[in-house]
């Protein structure tokens, strides 16, 4: 797509970036795109450290033999890995970055709902993150990112209770946004937004916050139950007092599962944006796609046990379990047909959101596929607890929720910075990170149904795993230098990257019809909307060069 | 086992394999058939109900043909024949402890013949385990507290990996074993060497050695309920429910007797919980088990035909 369809403004008029500077104009501000800002700060480094960690994993792998470090600390990389990229990665990834961002300007806000309290989310994140670091650095924790009892509450020795906390802190973080959201997205629409004229991004969003309002408040009572446990001995998991090991995983998985779709439904409402605006076509079957959004929340909260097959739960929970899995299938693969339906008679683009977006659709796909295997209840009793199952859920928390915040991240980013990043950089990282994804990840399969079991630090009883384990290394690596190019070049952009217009997609959407980047209060009047959502025949229509009715000064 | 795990992996390969297929096709061919070329404009479609209703419901129907096989598949994992081997498990940090209803015990290593349903009876000193043979395409999760059941028919002579998959601290992958399959011939042979009995002969001493007989007598006239034929048999109990008196249910009155009282009897048994290791309730459950067995006119027709056959082998083996 030619990039700037209008002139490049001129530097020096007022933003959100230059209105304020110094230290304190950050820290303490409540502009909700400064906030998205600091929440990419530190998702960014939580990233990496859990990426780090990763790699540590793999080259552990590479041989069979337990040679690279102790058995005790493999144990701590994975259950760190685990916790530092589900809980201070992946679930705020995209929410609080880019729907932190996006919600107030797509639905033509001056801000979130309640500013302070989203400065406050932020803050709860970093003490819980800084509590996880510390936690880290003195000695680390060893359970899992599951905290499975008894193991947990009786057994483990490491510093349970205090990464228990880090994540119980930054889960209040993770509810205060989504209250945020659910509330602004009722009340701040701008005139004209009817929740038909939403972007399916604010469905997603929506969806994703009523499972965080929900589901994270089971998640911290667990947690707060494992630390009881430990420090008074109730009895609540403990077998030997009366307990029950199995109900703190009906608790663990009650969050947890619905965790998965905290994750992946915002990717879901970026690739929808990306695909409409580079197929420059409304999105096929919208309201099917924006239901299926609100479908996924209600039935994610319906199939947690089927985490539970194999763990000593009755044949007939089992049975209820597995085919309640494969009703919120459904409502994936509406939306995946949905989407390839929207290029059909599109007019397709291929810049580096859209390959991203491609990437998705096929990561996601066999992801999601995969996941009928595992809801099989007699295929599950074999591969679960295998990189089987590693597998499958890299394809959908990696392969799709970190390629849709990718993905976004090209997207917007002309619209966060105010800059354009290397066209051919991106769409070469884009590559890179394909690639090494599927290097990674897809020899897992095989792994897991040849009956590798996970967290296995040692495998040289089965050297027969090794080749596999090698090429799944190799792909680490790769990917690696995938993820470490757009934070090079994002970084290099926002001191040497072109100046972006306002709107270098020509994409439909109120974001994109203020500056880039947006003033702190986003619009210099309020919208007015007139039209419905993904319009693009208008805005490719050819002689379309009156300004759009943005910002048209309406009485309310 | 396996052949219907792995029959069942193939249908859903070939189903998986065509979606992806489908969707991999369409993707590839809009995506070049309908890129950007200038002048052509998008042609933009609303949608349309009936292709959604379509592509959700065929689906929907390949799903529950996928469910419904793996329903039967699991259902036959979760079943043991009725007259299986039995071998009690019990799973430790980081140590399979496995011990045959005849009387063989072992580490980390499982002989069975081949062609028998060998049935085990698992449970964990600790926290959570999981007995996982990859090539019998059996997991069970090992919990503490309670007993889980797994069973299996191996088909071929050999050795098989036997792993713990559910994670249980530092050396959980050092928490590896063998499955050994052996020929019948072989099997008894090994079986004679150095057996120390029938695990309910082990029972029935620690049964005496706890004091159980001064108030589990047979005569009906004990202060507890005679246990004289009640494996697998239903017990009223005082709260007016009714339980099977299967492993669990024994393994719970010897650990924690106020749960599930017997109908008619007071609380005034005390509890063995710490007093008795994993292996001496596993015993003990053998024992009553073989009790319930020996008088098979009076006993209940189930517990007769699960325990009997064994209770004639262990009988012949004893001395």
């Amino acid at each position: 797509m030619s990039m700037p369809t209008s002139m490049p403004q001129p530097d020096g008029r007022e933003n959100y970036l230059n209105k304020h500077y110094g230290v304190w104009s950050w820290l303490l501000t409540t502009d909700h795109k400064r906030i998205a800002l600091l929440y990419l700060i530190s998702i960014t480094f939580f990233f990496f450290i859990g990426g780090f960690f990763a790699l540590l994993i793999r080259l552990e792998l590479l041989t069979p033999a337990g040679d690279l470090v102790q058995a005790d600390t493999y144990n701590k990389l994975f259950s760190m890995h685990g916790i530092v990229m589900i809980f201070f990665f992946l679930v705020p990834s995209i929410p609080a970055v880019l729907g932190n961002f996006l919600v107030p300007l797509m639905i033509g806000a001056k801000d979130l709902a309640f500013p302070r309290i989203n400065l406050l989310s932020w803050y709860l994140y970093i003490i819980g993150g800084a509590l996880m670091v510390h936690c880290m650095l003195t000695g680390g924790v060893d359970t899992g990112w599951t905290f499975y009892a008894p193991f947990s509450t009786n057994f483990s020795n490491t510093k349970v209770v205090e990464a228990g906390i880090a994540v119980f802190i930054a889960g209040f973080s993770s509810i205060l946004t989504g209250l945020n959201f659910v509330v602004t997205i009722h009340r701040m629409r701008a005139p004209g937004m009817t929740w038909s004229r939403l972007p399916l991004f604010i469905w997603a969003h929506y969806a994703t916050s009523i499972i965080q309002l929900l589901g994270t408040p089971v998640l911290a009572i667990t947690l707060t139950l494992v630390a009881a446990e430990r420090a008074l001995h109730l009895g609540i998991f403990d077998p030997k007092l009366g307990g029950d090991p199995i109900l703190f995983q009906h608790l663990f998985w009650f969050y947890s599962h619905p965790a998965v779709y905290i994750m992946i439904l915002p990717a879901m409402g970026v690739v929808t944006e990306i695909i409409a605006c580079f197929s420059r076509k409304r999105i096929f079957g919208y309201s099917f796609v924006a239901f299926s959004s609100i479908a996924i929340a209600v039935f994610g909260f319906l199939v947690w046990a089927h985490h539970m097959f194999v763990a000593g739960t009755s044949v007939y929970a089992a049975l209820v379990f597995s085919l309640l899995s494969y009703a919120v299938a459904v409502p994936s693969a509406i939306k995946v047909f949905n989407w390839t339906a929207t290029l059909y008679k599109g007019s397709i683009h291929y810049d580096a959101p859209m390959l991203y977006a491609f990437g998705f659709l096929g990561l996601f796909t066999i992801g999601g596929l995969t996941g009928l295997f595992l809801a099989a209840l007699g295929i599950d009793v074999h591969v679960t607890d295998t990189y089987f199952v590693v597998a499958h859920f890299h394809y959908i928390m990696v392969g799709g929720a970190v390629m849709g915040y990718l993905g976004g991240m090209h997207f917007w980013w002309p619209k966060i910075s105010g800059k354009l990043y290397p066209e051919g950089w991106a769409r070469l990282a884009a590559l890179i990170v394909f690639i090494g994804f599927n290097l990674t990840f897809f020899p897992q399969f095989l792994l897991g149904y040849l009956g590798m079991p996970r967290r296995y630090y040692d495998y040289s009883h089965m050297p027969e795993f090794q080749v596999l384990n090698v090429l799944s290394t190799a792909g680490a690596t790769v990917l690696g230098v995938g993820y470490l190019l757009p934070m090079i070049y994002f970084l290099w952009s926002m001191r040497y990257g072109k100046p972006a217009s306002d709107n270098p997609w020509n994409a439909a959407g109120l974001e994109w019809q203020t500056a880039s980047p947006p003033t702190t209060f986003n619009f210099e009047q309020e919208p007015v909307v007139t039209w419905e959502a993904y319009n693009y025949d208008e805005l490719d229509a050819p002689h379309n060069d009156a300004p759009r009715s943005e910002e048209v000064p309406v009485a309310r | 086992m396996a052949s219907r795990v792995d029959a069942l992996y193939i249908f859903l390969l070939i189903v998986t394999g065509m979606m992806t297929l489908l969707i991999f096709v369409c993707l590839v061919y809009f995506a070049a058939r309908f890129r950007y070329r200038p002048g052509i404009p998008a042609e933009q479609i609303e949608g349309s109900t009936a292709l959604e209703i379509t592509w959700s419901t065929i689906p929907f129907l390949i799903f529950m043909v996928i469910f419904a096989w793996g329903a039967v598949v699991y259902f036959k994992e979760r079943t043991p024949p009725a007259d299986s081997t039995e071998v009690y498990v019990v799973a430790k940090q980081w140590m399979w402890k496995l011990e045959h209803a005849e009387g063989q015990r072992e580490m980390n290593e499982l002989h069975v013949p081949v062609g028998r349903d060998v049935k085990m009876i698992m449970t964990s000193q600790d926290v959570i385990h999981s007995f996982f043979v990859p090539a019998f395409r059996i997991k069970q999760d090992v919990v503490p507290g309670r007993y889980t059941v797994a069973w299996f028919r191996a088909t071929k002579p050999g050795v098989y990996h036997l792993f713990c998959a559910e994670y249980c601290g530092t050396q959980h992958s050092g928490m590896v074993g063998s499955i050994v399959v052996q020929e019948p011939a072989q099997y008894e042979a090994w079986m004679n060497g150095g057996s120390t009995g029938p695990l309910s002969a082990t029972g029935e001493k620690v049964f005496s050695e706890l004091g159980c007989a001064t108030c589990h007598r047979n005569d009906a006239q004990g202060r507890g309920p005679s246990l004289q034929g009640v494996f697998g048999k239903p017990v009223q109990l005082d709260d007016g429910r009714t339980v099977t008196a299967d492993e669990n249910y024994l393994r719970e009155c010897i650990l924690d007797p106020g749960a599930k009282r017997v109908k008619g009897f007071q609380p005034i048994m005390p509890t063995f919980q710490g007093l008795v290791s994993e292996e001496q309730v596993n015993a003990l459950v053998a024992y009553i088990k073989s009790i319930s067995a020996a008088k098979p006119g009076e006993a209940g027709k189930a517990s007769a035909s699960t325990a009997a056959p064994k209770a004639e082998q262990n009988g012949s083996k004893v001395q």
